[in-house]
């Protein structure tokens, strides 16, 4: 698998590397939504590199949320786990980079992704997964939309990582607002009812993220809602 | 006789201890046979309550994280409800695992329809790579068990069930086995229903077939059974879904022209409760039924080696 070493782009070059990848535009506001706090997780506290990815110790980053993968490919790009050029044919039949993100073909991807609510769950096992090995520096770490928390398979997710215990569980939940009904005491709540850490911050704020992705949580999952601004539009259905 | 279910907790158990990438995912649902277990393996002997969705997603979970997971729940719970969770979790994932399942087609009659699931081997073929056993006594269930385990990071279902066989045979985890020779057609039998198949063409001129690792489907043992005629009549006899392996029968004997009867449960909900033998002989698979089938769709000609 070809990956790229020693890449020179920094958070100024992700529009530009967006703008490499065409004919889905319609992503284009679920794609920005993610974009600051995929930045801060990969430039900042993710231990994971492209030389890494065999190691069973590295940090783990499971994209649930695959719609609208623009943003992360570009911060893939930019952190040399696929090769820039890559970007150019985004969609097309030779290219490995489709509209929701497949596992096998994407360096760096932890897991295939489009249907909603399959990361959550994955996720717990991974967590579960690494502790049974001893891998005990490793995080996991999942990105969900706040519409995917409607999802079941997520509530049992959530139901059980909480009282488990598993404090190398992290969810990050962009909030978009996009949820047809929005949760009466807002996503946290759900979350700390079941045991987890919680905190919502401002999803545009670098060392608010930073700060709030750092946090200490002790024998608990940890959720940290990232607010960003409403979709400006609702054209896919189901697009988290 | 024990059952094949009884066999799962204390073959797991054994693997467990010898091998650290085995784990064991349950969800409420036949926990009581780990404690030992889960006292020895608190790490690899999860259980994440009624969750089904959860259990199939951690089992993959657990799968990419290097181990190698075992997913125990009633195949109703373990296929039907989190099907999108074996295909995609596993499936498009790239990764393997055991799922394990138990109540089959009908083992509880008096629970009703909600805990059959006579459809999962079809619902199985509808997705790429399973390799799936239908062991038919509980000493073939533990072979195959730990034949499924030992099986790298491939995919794999076994389907256990209280209906058995009187004497287990040396299945290998991937060969269907002859069991009797005739010249008039070919019966496949498929796990538990060996010894009605047995009693059903006793005297027959027909070959018969054990089949207890059904996908893949071993194409050379049917294609040695149905030996050098210019054509081949083939009945196969499935505890699930009647017809679930006519098309692996025809893929088999793609250049050979054939007949095909497909016996198994019938997709119609037969809306009773009762005993195993009554939804059997219901579903027209009781030794008795299936004589009737079976030379009905082969003819007389199966009579010729018949010595009155």
């Amino acid at each position: 698998m070809t990956t790229t070493t020693e890449p020179a782009y920094d958070y100024a070059d992700l529009p530009r590397l967006m703008g490499r990848m065409t004919g889905a535009e319609k992503h284009g506001p679920a794609a920005t939504s993610t974009l600051d706090a995929l930045w801060v997780l990969y430039d900042r506290v993710l231990d994971v590199t492209p030389e890494r990815m065999d190691d069973p110790g590295r940090d783990r980053f499971l994209l649930s949320k695959g719609h609208g993968p623009m943003a992360y490919y570009a911060v893939l790009a930019a952190k040399g786990f696929l090769p820039v050029e890559w970007l150019e044919d985004f969609g097309s039949y030779d290219s490995p980079l489709g509209h929701h993100p497949d596992r096998v073909l994407v360096p760096g991807a932890e897991i295939g992704s489009g249907s909603l609510g399959h990361g959550l769950p994955l996720a717990v096992g991974t967590a579960l997964g690494l502790k049974a090995r001893g891998q005990s520096e490793a995080r996991v770490w999942v990105l969900v939309g706040d519409a995917e928390m409607d999802e079941g398979s997520n509530h049992e997710a959530v139901a059980y990582a909480g009282p488990a215990g598993l404090e190398r569980l992290h969810v990050l939940v962009i909030d978009n607002a996009s949820a047809s009904y929005a949760r009466p005491g807002g996503i946290a709540a759900r979350f700390e009812a079941a045991g987890w850490s919680a905190e919502t911050v401002d999803g545009r704020d670098h060392e608010a993220l930073y700060a709030a992705f750092t946090a200490p949580h002790p024998g608990r999952p940890r959720v940290v809602v990232a607010r960003v601004e409403p979709k400006e539009y609702a054209g896919e259905p189901k697009s988290a | 006789m024990d059952t094949m279910r009884d066999r799962l907790a204390p073959v797991l158990t054994r693997l467990l201890d010898e091998d650290p990438r085995v784990a064991v995912v349950l969800a409420e649902i036949g926990k009581d046979g780990f404690t030992e277990a889960m006292r020895d393996h608190p790490d690899r002997v999860i259980n994440v309550g009624i969750r089904e969705q959860l259990l199939v997603g951690a089992g993959a979970g657990l799968a990419l994280a290097g181990l190698r997971p075992v997913v125990h729940t009633f195949a109703s719970f373990l296929v039907e409800r989190p099907f999108e969770q074996i295909k995609l979790d596993f499936g498009h994932q790239g990764v393997g695992g055991v799922l394990v399942s138990a109540a089959a087609s009908y083992d509880w009659p008096a629970g009703g329809f909600t805990h059959m699931s006579p459809g999962d081997v079809a619902l199985l073929d509808t997705l790429d790579g399973w390799t799936v056993h239908v062991p038919g006594h509980p000493d073939e269930a533990e072979a195959l068990l730990r034949h499924a385990v030992a099986a790298g990071d491939d995919k794999v279902y076994v389907r256990l069930s209280v209906q058995a066989n009187e004497q287990a045979l040396a299945v290998d985890g991937a060969r269907f086995l002859p069991v009797r020779e005739g010249r008039s057609g070919v019966v496949v039998a498929v796990g538990p229903m060996l010894d009605q198949v047995l009693a059903a063409t006793e005297g027959l001129d027909v070959s018969v077939l054990y089949a207890t690792t059904v996908r893949p489907f071993d194409e050379e043992a049917l294609r040695r059974a149905v030996g050098a005629g210019p054509s081949a009549d083939v009945v196969i006899v499935e505890p699930y879904l009647a017809g679930t392996s006519t098309s692996a029968v025809n893929d088999a004997l793609a250049d050979l022209p054939h007949r095909v009867l497909g016996l198994g449960v019938g997709r119609r909900e037969l809306r009773r409760y009762g005993t195993v033998e009554e939804h059997t002989a219901a579903h027209g698979l009781d030794a008795a039924s299936l004589r009737g089938r079976i030379t009905g769709f082969l003819g007389e000609r199966t009579r010729a080696g018949v010595v009155s």
